[in-house]
């Protein structure tokens, strides 16, 4: 963990290559859109890219600056996603015009999220490494299951809720159904398009930039690299720790609520724990408190294996994904596979003491 | 009667979990790994098995003994591959890379094998149990699991505290540095827990078919999870923690679909985990780890 | 280590560029003279049994009719994509995938989930989907959308009726997987028909997709309610698990199911003692004595390794060519867009001039309203000796 405390120096030049790099990225897909240079399955992976982007800066702050192992990024997700869902399709009559409607939603989304990360955080929090992975890993398949089993309706005489089935509801034949179990929301407006989720993008790194550069960064990446001495010295282990927390799980809600209003079905078991753990590939693959390796990690490890699909390895494109995921891990953690591809790379690094 | 019934089966279940959960348990106790890829071994020896048993024809038990020897060898093989290199890497890098395992594991099957999921046929030909006038039943599978996993309980104990290789690793476990200066061929007692752990998947792979016979490349992935809660349920690193963790899940689990709710049973397992851990950090069994300043 | 990131970021970086532009290839135009008709399903995951089957049969209608001089001259091409049966974004993909290989006429999706997940994508497209077997009577609420399999609440009430009509059982429980669109909805029209039958339901389980291994507390509660049938509107590999643990359990009632239970004797290694006498609902049987039936099965096993086809299969066959004929009808030309094409067809499908004779119609012609719905009547097989006998 040690070797990332580089990130510590409050420095501008580099979170301005961060901006410079995600305008770039924004001005060539525009040009490429305008263009029609873009195949229909690039154009509608546009908003999932961001999102898993948004989600693996969020995650970034809790396992590459306070230094805490969580696998429950996708229940916080599916937080989001349901509230903010269920705030637009409760709202579509209310409030007809997208452009107030959805801030609103993405707002709430966020801040469901955020109690939600509050409320797991106080319990959890005080235990540490895998532990406090299994016990996240765990808070966000009970989220996921809770989700997967409300049965929600609406008519004349009101809501009507259960968690067993649609006929236990007792809900008048004309009502609406707003969730529908394990088969989630229907219909929900499709508010989110790719310059919404490129503005929310930009606003989570600079949001990411500030926090890390902030006084309550540098407090939360002194308990990461140690925390007793960062206790000797005054500083509010829980709270620090919370604080981190509930900002990685608000802006992972408003993650959801992008994703959940890009697709017009939604099912809480998109939320299980296999995008929890994708979240962190990225984090670890795009360099643990490395903010623009997150975004290049979640871009690249989400396109590689929906761009081979029609390629000649179509059919073993996540065989190639796994092979490609366990040697970056083999290269990038062992100092003598490290320094072979050094060998390769430039002669003379080879002598230099680390 | 319903609630017996109940009862046996979720016993049956645990015990299988309790099968898998020794494998995490002991890896994780020695090499201090969250070994992801644990429950795609199971599928593998699920694989191995229904080709040597229903493709060449060969006797359930002696498939059963080449499965283990298949897994073995694989367990040995990711291990000097993959986990070995990274001994001195952060834990989150040998967890991703874990992760990565498990991923080349099912893809690799779902070349192999195809996507279509196989049926499995029973390795297990112990004839059925009926009490009460046929009111509650125990399946040959049932009684094979239970006394599968309380036998292998009882010789990996008996491995640990009675051999050389056992108090290897028990050091190990301990302080691999200390260990190393006692003697200890660090390595080499790693691999065998990997090779120890792998065999036990095997025959997890075996009793988990045999109870539930649909076999594809994603078989293992929930079992392992749940395994795996096990092992932490019981304190990570206990044998005799992982046997009672997985037969509490399996009797929670089965317990909470029949009287709850079938959708909510998982969210009960992992709620009673979750309570569990919050009043003993490191699970049923598991040791107080003391702080390093 | 700095150094190192670096190399790995620029990496990372070059294969973003490379990916990037291998992906902007798209909007390929059509440039042979061909009509090109999409097929996504699940190719890959637990449902590939269904997808391959609509594949191969498609596959091998499309040969058929380009060997007979395909659509006025010009031939047919059929492009694939794998979604995994995914009721989310994995679908849409697929679906995005076959418009980059240039599809002009959409015959799928093949899983209800999935079709749920993309008849607004293809309604916004405006892009003709005539669906082999996705079931839900939701999938056809646009009008550019059509149904070659009978849809959830025929087969719901079909077999409520088949079950009270001939006094199958008096106790029926039924278990069913609320995480899946056809499922669901058969269960529901099933269980509103029995009511009105007066048919005792004592027992109703469910599962999901996360939770569908152990069914031993599912098969307990219905034993303990003494259910003479439990009613199955599932798929067949769950279903397998099931009749396994009613044996475990050494427990033996009547087996119903839909559609979905096809396939369950296809299965690799299954044991096929176990389906002995399980009833189900199927358009298709392919034992029946019908010339275009025995035409295709026959065709469909020489072409496949002796696989007996499925009714999934059938469909997708009947599809292919009702897509065909109404092409020719329209007298649709390759240079056309998909847009032009499904303003023809969606007209043409409808019209009271349009039936199609096929090998799932029972010996009577499939027509369509505008609603999108087939006409066509279940009809239910018995598995006997390990094979399906019309009962």
């Amino acid at each position: 963990m040690k070797k990332s405390s580089k990130s510590i120096k409050p420095n501008t030049k580099k979170s301005l290559i961060t901006y410079i790099m995600l305008v770039v990225a924004f001005v060539i897909v525009q040009i490429m859109l305008a263009a029609g240079e873009m195949s229909y399955m690039m154009q509608d992976l546009l908003v999932p890219l961001c999102v898993y982007a948004i989600l693996a800066v969020s995650l970034n702050l809790t396992v590459g600056i306070l230094g805490e192992l969580s696998l429950g990024q996708a229940g916080f997700m599916c937080i989001g996603a349901y509230s903010g869902s269920l705030f637009s399709n409760l709202m579509e009559t209310a409030i007809p015009e997208a452009m107030i409607r959805f801030p609103i939603a993405l707002l709430l989304g966020g801040i469901c999220a955020a109690i939600f990360g509050i409320l797991i955080g106080i319990p959890v929090l005080r235990l540490r490494g895998d532990y406090l992975a299994i016990v996240t890993l765990a808070f966000g398949e009970i989220i996921k299951n809770i989700c997967a089993s409300i049965y929600l309706g609406r008519d004349a005489n009101g809501f009507h809720i259960s968690l067993k089935s649609v006929t236990d509801m007792n809900m008048a034949a004309d009502g609406e159904m707003l969730i529908n179990g394990a088969l989630g929301i229907n219909g929900t407006p499709k508010d989110s398009n790719f310059i919404i989720a490129f503005i929310i993008l930009f606003i989570t790194v600079v949001v990411s930039y500030n926090f890390v550069y902030s006084r309550t960064g540098r407090a939360v990446m002194s308990i990461r690299d140690n925390r007793i001495a960062a206790e000797s010295v005054g500083i509010n282990i829980t709270k620090y720790k919370l604080i981190t927390f509930a900002l990685t799980a608000f802006l992972a809600g408003v993650a959801g609520v992008i994703y959940s209003h890009n697709f017009s079905t939604l099912q809480a078991s998109k939320f299980d724990y296999n995008m929890s753990i994708l979240v962190l590939v990225f984090v670890v693959l795009g360099g643990i408190g490395s903010i623009p390796g997150s975004i290049i990690a979640a871009i690249a490890l989400t396109l590689i294996p929906e761009l081979l699909r029609d390629t000649i390895v179509g059919d073993y494109r996540m065989l190639f994904y796994a092979i490609i995921l366990i040697s970056m891990m083999l290269f990038s953690s062992n100092k003598t596979f490290k320094d072979k591809l050094f060998g390769l790379v430039s002669k003379k690094k080879k002598g230099e003491v680390k | 009667m319903g609630f017996l019934s109940n009862l046996i089966n979720g016993i049956s279940l645990g015990s299988i979990y309790a099968v898998i959960a020794l494998g995490y348990t002991m890896v994780y106790g020695i090499a201090k790994m969250l070994n992801f890829a644990h429950g795609d071994v199971i599928m593998i020896g699920g694989y191995a098995i229904y080709i040597a048993a229903s493709k060449a024809g060969l006797h359930p038990l002696l498939a059963v003994i080449i499965a283990m020897g298949a897994c073995t060898i694989l367990g040995i093989t990711i291990e000097k591959i993959a986990y070995k290199p990274l001994r001195q890497a952060t834990s989150l890098a040998v967890l991703i890379t874990a992760i990565g395992v498990s991923y080349f594991l099912q893809n690799i099957a779902l070349v192999i094998f195809g996507a279509n999921p196989v049926n499995f046929t029973s390795v297990v030909n112990i004839p059925s149990i009926k009490l009460f006038d046929g009111q509650v039943v125990i399946s040959g599978e049932t009684s094979a699991a239970i006394v599968i996993s309380l036998l292998i309980v009882i010789a990996l104990s008996l491995f640990i505290k009675r051999t050389k290789s056992g108090k290897a690793m028990l050091a190990v476990s301990e302080d691999k540095g200390a260990a190393q200066l006692m003697g200890i061929n660090v390595n080499k007692t790693i691999s065998l827990t990997f090779a120890i752990g792998s065999a036990l998947a095997a025959v997890a792979g075996a009793l988990y078919c045999s109870a539930y016979p649909i076999l594809s490349n994603t078989t293992g992935a929930m079992p392992g999870i749940k395994a795996f809660t096990a092992a932490v349920f019981g304190g990570i690193g206990s044998i005799p923690g992982a046997m009672i963790g997985g037969i509490l899940i399996g009797v929670i689990e089965i317990l909470g679909r029949a009287y709850i709710s079938s959708q909510l049973a998982d969210a009960i397992v992992f709620g009673v985990l979750i309570i569990i851990l919050m009043v003993k950090p490191t699970g049923i069994l598991g040791k107080k780890i003391n702080e390093k300043v | 280590m700095k150094n190192f990131k670096k190399i790995f970021a620029v990496l990372l970086a070059l294969t973003l560029v490379v990916t990037c532009f291998a992906a902007c290839g798209g909007n390929k135009k059509n440039s042979a003279n061909e009509i090109v008709i999409g097929i996504s399903g699940p190719l890959t995951g637990g449902a590939a049994q269904y997808g391959n089957a609509v594949v191969n049969a498609a596959k091998l209608a499309i040969e058929e009719i380009n060997a007979a001089g395909g659509i006025n001259g010009i031939n047919l091409k059929l492009v694939t994509a794998d979604d995994e049966g995914d009721p989310g974004d994995k679908a849409v993909s697929a679906y995005n995938s076959l418009k980059d290989q240039g599809m002009q006429v959409f015959l799928g999706t093949v899983t209800t989930g999935s079709c749920l997940a993309v008849i607004d994508k293809t309604k916004a497209d405006n892009m003709f989907q005539l669906t082999p077997s996705a079931s839900a009577d939701a999938v056809i609420a646009n009008d550019n959308c059509f149904q070659i399999c009978f849809n959830d609440s025929n087969q719901g009430i079909g077999s409520a009726q088949y079950i009270a009509e001939n006094n199958v059982a008096t106790k029926v429980a039924v278990i069913y997987d609320s995480s899946d669109a056809y499922s669901t909805g058969i269960y529901n029209t099933f269980k509103a028909e029995a009511t009105k039958r007066n048919i005792a339901l004592v027992a109703e389980q469910s599962f999901t997709k996360d939770s569908n291994k152990d069914f031993s507390a599912q098969i307990q509660a219905c034993k303990t309610a003494g259910a003479d049938l439990i009613f199955l509107p599932i798929y067949y590999q769950e279903a397998s698990l099931i009749l396994k643990a009613a044996e475990s359990a050494s427990y033996a009632p009547k087996f119903f199911g839909c559609d979905g239970l096809d396939g369950l004797l296809a299965m690799n290694g299954f044991d096929t003692k176990l389906a002995e006498g399980v009833m189900l609902l199927t358009p298709f049987a392919a034992d029946a004595d019908d010339a275009a039936i025995q035409k295709f099965v026959s065709a469909y096993k020489a072409k496949y390794n002796n696989e007996i086809p499925n009714q999934f299969a059938a469909d997708a066959y009947d599809g292919v060519y009702i897509i065909a004929e109404l092409l020719k009808a329209n007298n649709v030309t390759a240079d056309m867009s998909a847009s032009q094409i499904c303003d023809l067809l969606k007209v043409g499908i409808a019209a009271d001039s349009f039936s199609y004779n096929g090998i799932t119609g029972a010996g009577a012609a499939l027509t369509w309203d505008a609603s999108g719905a087939v006409s066509k009547k279940p009809m239910a097989v018995v598995i006997k000796d390990g094979t399906y006998v019309a009962l």
